[in-house]
């Protein structure tokens, strides 16, 4: 259903954007640990304080960042009471997996979801046998289990908030959120 | 500790020179004429609330309560005057909000004088159709404490049926009401009493993508309303303790989804386990001792045991595969209905309280999830799954399913103390507001409990003492 992944994307630019401004609210905690590894490519930059002007863009290695470059692929999505990783999750936990490479001192929570279409409690479960089979794909991909942890939500925090197949859909999902 | 302690009645109204209150003037028409029906029912009272017809019928006449001295209280209420009728508001509410009966009063009936209480004018009441005829009485002591008695007679028999008395603090007044509701409730219907109960829930208000969910307490009607967390950290699934010293619940405190014990005397909290894992859907044994919860661990979920004193290790009594969650133990404690997907998808399954002999009990097509054991151990109720959420009942064999409720969204059954009426929460479509309900067990007395905000996830405490 590449219709509703795409407008799953569109609507998940309001989380985006509130995880960039949780990214600034952290960047002291950031600045505490300066062992990051310089950005591969481009211009060494010298500010201290990421973010500072929104034209340069992100911070290489933030979560803003990874946000950023995942366009969307920070997200995968699930049938109906399932957790089994398809093709298109594959490509999208490989991005992630490169993302997570390049950076090897990023930690990732990885937020498991379910619809708002089943009980509270084994959603929560579910959620988090979600969140777990992305956390194992990852880890075939080579990014080490330490790094990687796991959090349900169950169906409490839905992106899309309709009562109809194509946000149960979009809220079934499982988001990789690292950790600045 | 707040007291209520039950009295032997008689000393208070042995002086009781039956006043002349033939004040026949306003009499309501809400009273019906009884039926045959109904004449068999008053003399053997035989009659079960799951065929409610004829109850409803029954015409119960609550009086405001009277009192021997008309004195300022340390309720709300007001006087021992107001405190009487405001009480017999209460049992009023009681029987009818629950659709058990139409009972007439207390507004709009001739009230009875203190020397009426232990002596009714039956002649009065048969006279305008009343079959039961609840009186009682208020009496502040010079301590504080109130004394409240109350008074069931069969009108057509000429005779008393059943008389309480409760001593109680103030700021427990309504309890009293409760208690008188429960007595009544208890000898017309031969059932165990249920209204001098609270409930533990989710209060929950915000936007549908960042609801705020604080756990929060109320009486069996929605009265004494308390909220006990502040909602910085999302709450979910409250259980009381069979004591009410305690609240198992879930939070996200410490990010990490967990099940923390909240003790009502102390207003602090504990985590019940410590771990990294998640864990969630707690729940009490009948006995208080023990505690399950549900643990996560590599994408699977299991059902521990753990002693509720706290500490040592938890034992884990089921063992995959997939997600098992929940349950709910047998009024006895010597089993354990629970909620598994081994088999593909939700069904419910009884085991030993030990974890041995797993079974499937649930085979009627669709999912079938959040099992919960009557008290009376006749019945579970659970959430049946096929397209819509719908609140359900079967034998704990897995037979005579049937539904009590139909709507889109119906979820987590929870027993009344007796075992008669049971709430869950309805979810609207779109908006994502919930709210709680109950209904007994025909299904046809449904309804929707007062509540300030928002609310889901009711957890029904026993019967207080």
């Amino acid at each position: 259903m590449p219709s509703s992944l795409s407008m799953s994307r569109n609507l998940k630019s309001g989380s985006t954007l509130l995880l960039v401004a949780g990214a600034l609210a952290l960047s002291a905690c950031a600045s505490k640990a300066p062992k990051e590894l310089p950005p591969e490519p481009g211009p060494a930059r010298t500010t201290t304080q990421p973010d500072s002007g929104e034209a340069l863009g992100p911070r290489p290695g933030s979560q803003a960042d990874f946000a950023a470059q995942m366009m969307g692929d920070d997200t995968i999505y699930f049938d109906t009471d399932k957790y089994d990783i398809d093709a298109m999750d594959q490509q999208a936990l490989a991005k992630q997996a490169q993302w997570l490479m390049t950076y090897p001192e990023k930690r990732a929570t990885i937020e498991g979801h379910a619809d708002e279409r089943g009980t509270r409690e084994y959603n929560l479960a579910l959620g988090e046998r979600r969140a777990n089979s992305a956390k194992n794909y990852l880890i075939s991909l080579g990014v080490a289990a330490s790094r990687l942890t796991t959090l349900s939500y169950g169906k409490e925090r839905p992106v899309a908030l309709g009562s109809n197949e194509q946000a149960w859909a979009q809220n079934r999902r499982a988001v990789t959120v690292t950790i600045d | 500790m707040k007291t209520l302690s039950a009295l032997a009645l008689g000393l208070l109204l042995c002086a009781s020179g039956p006043a002349l209150a033939q004040s026949s003037g306003t009499f309501t028409p809400e009273i019906t004429a009884p039926t045959q029906e109904e004449a068999q029912q008053s003399d053997g009272l035989e009659v079960t609330v799951s065929d409610d017809s004829d109850w409803q019928d029954l015409g119960i006449a609550i009086t405001t309560f009277a009192t021997d001295a008309d004195v300022p209280t340390q309720t709300t209420a007001g006087t021992t005057g107001q405190l009487g009728h405001a009480i017999s508001q209460v049992v009023a509410g009681d029987l009818k909000n629950n659709g058990l009966f139409k009972p007439s009063g207390p507004d709009g009936l001739p009230r009875p004088a203190f020397g009426e209480v232990s002596a009714p004018n039956y002649r009065l009441w048969s006279g305008n159709g009343a079959d039961m005829l609840v009186q009682g009485y208020v009496h502040a002591g010079n301590d504080g404490t109130l004394t409240v008695g109350c008074y069931l007679y069969d009108v057509a028999l000429g005779q008393q049926l059943e008389k309480g008395g409760w001593k109680v603090a103030p700021s427990d007044w309504r309890r009293a009401g409760h208690k008188c509701a429960d007595m009544v409730y208890s000898r017309l219907s031969g059932e165990s009493p249920f209204f001098d109960s609270r409930i533990a829930y989710i209060a929950e208000t915000g936007s549908k993508d960042h609801r705020m969910k604080r756990l929060a307490v109320m009486d069996s009607d929605g009265a004494n309303h308390r909220y006990l967390t502040s909602g910085q950290a999302m709450a979910l699934t409250p259980r009381y303790s069979p004591d009410y010293s305690k609240i198992l619940y879930l939070s996200y405190l410490n990010g990490q989804p967990s099940v923390y014990a909240y003790d009502l005397t102390t207003n602090s909290q504990k985590l019940i386990f410590r771990t990294t894992n998640p864990t969630m859907a707690p729940r009490w044994s009948p006995d208080g001792k023990w505690v399950l919860f549900s643990m996560s661990q590599g994408g699977r979920t299991d059902i521990y045991r753990i002693t509720s004193a706290g500490g040592g290790t938890p034992e884990r009594l089921t063992n995959g595969p997939g997600i098992n969650i929940g349950g709910s133990y047998s009024p006895d404690g010597s089993k354990i209905v629970f909620e598994s997907d081994r088999s593909g998808s939700q069904q419910v399954y009884v085991m030993n309280a030990d974890g041995t002999n797993q079974k499937r009990i649930s085979f009627f097509g669709g999912r079938s999830a959040t099992p919960e054991w009557s008290p009376r151990g006749d019945l579970i109720a659970f959430t049946h799954i096929a397209g819509n959420l719908r609140v359900a009942v079967m034998s704990p064999a897995g037979r005579n399913m049937r539904y009590l409720t139909d709507s889109w969204q119906d979820e987590a059954p929870t027993w009344s103390p007796n075992g008669r009426i049971v709430q869950f929460f309805r979810t609207q479509r779109g908006s994502g507001e919930a709210t709680i309900w109950q209904v007994d067990l025909t299904g046809r007395n449904e309804r929707k409990l007062p509540t300030p905000v928002g609310a889901s996830d009711p957890a029904w405490g026993p019967i207080r003492r």
